[in-house]
């Protein structure tokens, strides 16, 4: 495998993390600042707060890695989307930092009533940043950064007039809350917590219908946006029949309320094989037709080290995680809420 | 300000995020460090004194550390936003310490994360000092990592230029420059000074406002003596980057000196002002003050201003913030000296009424040494930034090749200004609430430790 794919690859999985990171992050916020509104407060609430207090900040770091590798690997990435997204993007940034500053005033800062303000912050804060970061893969379908006279121009009219544009942000909206309740059902059954459960699977029922219309929507927009796209990803329509299988028997297991643990796992598999099929077939081009893996690679040198990097990393991070996760999320005792609360 | 060209509002932008960034970054390295001394001392000498005092620290430390995150995670985002022209020729160069960072700063977060929830979860109290371990570990290693990348901004090596792309890339030789050694060193310093300075303050403000315990003095006693330890450490490796200027950047000591002519026994020059055909007034001059700051001995021979061209020379106004900051940095020193030489200190009228035994004017000093070593990091990065204008990479690009050619940088700033406003303003409501909330005594009888208010 060349270093082009391999640094491609590493990029696209590090996204993939933030996905499911994020996803269930934010959805988490969102549900738990609208339970707090709805008065199912003490239900959901608690057992949401008792996961993501812990995990918070991993999060954002999945994203930094993605845009430092890629700037990394791919130098030209870097001038074309950095000047284009300089408003997106910073409003991406005000969204993110709203959010993370407003969560940890919530969890830690106040005494023990729930600031309902700052709960309303991450809470919308959460829906409106997946809308703003998946726009990003409208651009990349090409056709709306366009460079004229040595400048870079990002073209909002074909940019909002765009369908695929508003695909991918439903797609964005819903999938979040899809993955999130998913994810928090099978940790409340984990937790043995049966009220709890039932309305969090409700929401993994109520948005698994829009979650799968808003795939098939998006994927024949890929059509009329971008053929040559299309016509590669039915070149590989496996990975999309398995996505779908996938998702199909995730809802099932959640419905029957059995195997919550692999209904989870199907979920990411549901969403790895969409992301990883969607990825491949957007190869070999990062910025449709302006950026492609092969002419804007970095030296050999470089990659080399950014890839060794990475795998001292991932020895470092692996254990890391695992540790967490085992302290917090397959510990029966502290989901359940008998530990002591923070410090 | 929205009339201004690209170049300048970026450069503002970037400045100002930095600005902020910096405060809640020092905090972020050098408060661990705080917090895993007094939980060592703690479980060391028994004494829940010092675990509740690292218990306190750390979860006001948390809040801190979410606006250091989501700033630093647009400092981040900003580097390829508004300085695309510099990613693509410099971004391989740059990427790996970046990455390295990051990853640094994962497991800072991760062990963290961990270490707030398991106050009471293990058996044995060594196993949650244990996990501040790597939680300092990564804070420094982070600082260490994006150091060397600024450092390498200021002496570049490690590369070969080809049509104006930085190719042949050597990733260590890059990263471990001749900056690196002395820029790590004094911004690890500063940022444990900063933190010890901050917790002192606090230590010394419950004793002036009449807080006897002996929880506070216990608080003032550890955290002046690290700040005096760190404050001396500080200003010797300053010295050091003195004589690391002189030999690598001449330029930017020149200018920070007023130095236009190349000569041995070169007297150091502080304060003052510039007439209109360059001659220094009303300054203070100290004679071979800085051929021994530059080379150690009064023969060394110090480069001038005059050596470089006109469009290559930095603003002469950082001067002000070399002075200003070596000043301060004096004071840092003094202070906590001070404090350590409390006994043989003369007696006060006020001593022993209500201020736990200390005068009050050396109690106002330790409060003040929080703010005065901020100013002084702020000042310290301002002239290393300053210092290496045109360049961005020095020798090599210059900033206004460097930066976007968008034409909405205006309307961001004005964003980032109002949004760094809101973080800050409501970063400072919270923490004081945290505080104000349950007070040290409450939580004493909480714990059921003896030894608060005596009243």
């Amino acid at each position: 495998m060349s270093y082009e794919i391999v640094g491609i690859t590493v990029l696209w999985t590090f996204l993939f993390g933030y996905l499911i990171v994020a996803s269930v992050d934010f959805g988490a916020g969102f549900f738990s600042y609208y339970s707090v509104l709805t008065g199912h407060e003490n239900k959901v609430h608690n057992i949401i707060q008792r996961y993501l207090s812990p995990v918070w900040e991993v999060t954002n770091v999945f994203l930094i890695f993605f845009v430092v590798g890629l700037v990394g690997f791919f130098p030209d990435s870097a001038y074309f989307y950095g000047t284009a997204l300089l408003v997106p993007g910073s409003l991406a940034t005000v969204l993110l930092a709203l959010r993370g500053a407003y969560y940890a005033y919530n969890t830690y800062g106040s005494s023990k009533e729930n600031n309902k303000a700052y709960m309303a912050v991450y809470g919308a804060t959460g829906l409106l940043i997946p809308a703003a970061l998946s726009t990003v893969l409208a651009i990349s379908e090409g056709g709306i950064i366009q460079e004229q006279d040595g400048k870079v121009i990002l073209h909002w009219s074909s940019f909002f007039s765009n369908p695929y544009t508003w695909s991918v942000i439903i797609l964005a909206l819903v999938s979040v809350l899809y993955i999130s309740a998913m994810f928090l059902a099978f940790y409340a059954g984990k937790a043995g917590d049966k009220d709890a459960f039932e309305v969090l699977r409700g929401y993994a029922l109520l948005w698994s219908g829009p979650t799968i219309l808003a795939c098939l929507f998006a994927f024949f927009q890929i059509n009329r946006q971008n053929p040559e796209h299309f016509r590669n990803m039915l070149n590989i329509p496996w990975m999309f029949i398995a996505s779908l299988i996938c998702f199909l028997l995730a809802v099932y297991f959640i419905w029957k309320k059995k195997y919550l643990g692999w209904s989870f796992i199907l979920v990411i598999l549901q969403f790895g094989f969409a992301w990883f099929g969607y990825g491949r077939s957007h190869l070999p081009y990062i910025l449709y037709k302006q950026v492609s893996i092969y002419e804007s690679f970095t030296n050999e040198t470089m990659a080399v080290a950014l890839i060794t990097a990475f795998v001292a990393g991932l020895v470092v991070l692996i254990p890391s995680l695992v540790l967490i996760m085992r302290l917090f999320l397959f510990d029966a005792k502290y989901v359940r809420g008998e530990s002591p609360k923070k410090g | 300000m929205l009339s201004w060209d690209p170049v300048t509002l970026s450069r503002v932008l970037t400045g100002l995020t930095l600005f902020v960034h910096i405060v809640f970054a020092s905090i972020g390295v050098g408060i661990p460090m705080m917090i895993a001394l007094a939980e060592w001392r703690g479980v060391r000498k028994k004494d829940p004194h010092y675990t509740l005092l690292a218990r306190r620290w750390a979860r006001g430390f948390v809040i801190s550390v979410a606006v250091g995150v989501v700033t630093g995670t647009a400092i981040g985002l900003q580097l390829s936003l508004l300085w695309p022209t510099f990613m693509r020729v410099a971004g391989q160069a740059i990427a790996l310490p970046l990455f390295m960072e990051t990853f640094a700063f994962f497991i800072e977060a991760i062990f963290l994360g961990i270490y707030l929830y398991t106050w009471d979860r293990f058996k044995k109290p060594i196993l949650h000092l244990l996990l501040l371990i790597p939680v300092a570990i990564g804070s420094s290693a982070s600082a260490f990592f994006i150091t060397t990348l600024n450092a390498f901004m200021n002496t570049p090596q490690g590369f070969t230029l080809k049509n104006g792309v930085f190719a042949d890339f050597q990733p260590l030789v890059a990263m471990f420059n001749p900056a690196t050694p002395t820029k790590v060193s004094h911004v690890l310093a500063s940022s444990y000074t900063l933190s010890a300075g901050l917790l002192a303050g606090i230590a010394a403000f419950s004793l002036l406002r009449g807080r006897r315990g002996v929880y506070f003095k216990k608080a003032l006693k550890l955290t002046a003596t690290a700040a005096f330890v760190f404050a001396v450490s500080t200003a010797i490796i300053g010295d050091f980057s003195g004589k690391f200027l002189a030999h690598y950047q001449p330029e930017k000591l020149a200018a920070a000196e007023w130095h236009f002519e190349t000569m041995t026994k070169a007297p150091l020059i502080y304060g003052g002002v510039l007439g209109e055909n360059g001659e220094v007034k009303y300054a203070l001059e100290l004679p071979y003050a800085l051929s021994i700051l530059a080379g150690g001995t009064p023969n060394t021979n110090v480069i001038g201003l005059n050596e470089f061209p006109v469009d290559e020379r930095p603003p002469l106004l950082i001067h002000y913030m070399f002075d200003l900051k070596v000043t301060i940095g004096v004071l840092l020193v003094l202070i906590p000296f001070l404090y350590l030489l409390r006994r043989w200190l003369p007696k006060g009228k006020n001593r022993g009424k209500g201020k736990g035994g200390y005068p009050k004017w050396l109690l106002l000093g330790i409060v003040a040494l929080g703010p005065l070593s901020m100013t002084a990091i702020e000042l310290g990065w301002m002239f290393a930034e300053f210092g290496r204008q045109p360049w961005i990479v020095r020798g090599y690009m210059k900033v206004s090749e460097a930066a976007t050619t968008s034409q909405s940088v205006g309307s961001m700033l004005i964003l980032f200004i109002i949004l760094y406003l809101v973080l800050c303003a409501s970063c400072i409501t919270v923490l004081v609430k945290l505080f104000r909330g349950k007070s040290v005594d409450d939580e004493m009888r909480e714990l059921g430790i003896s030894g608060g208010e005596r009243k």
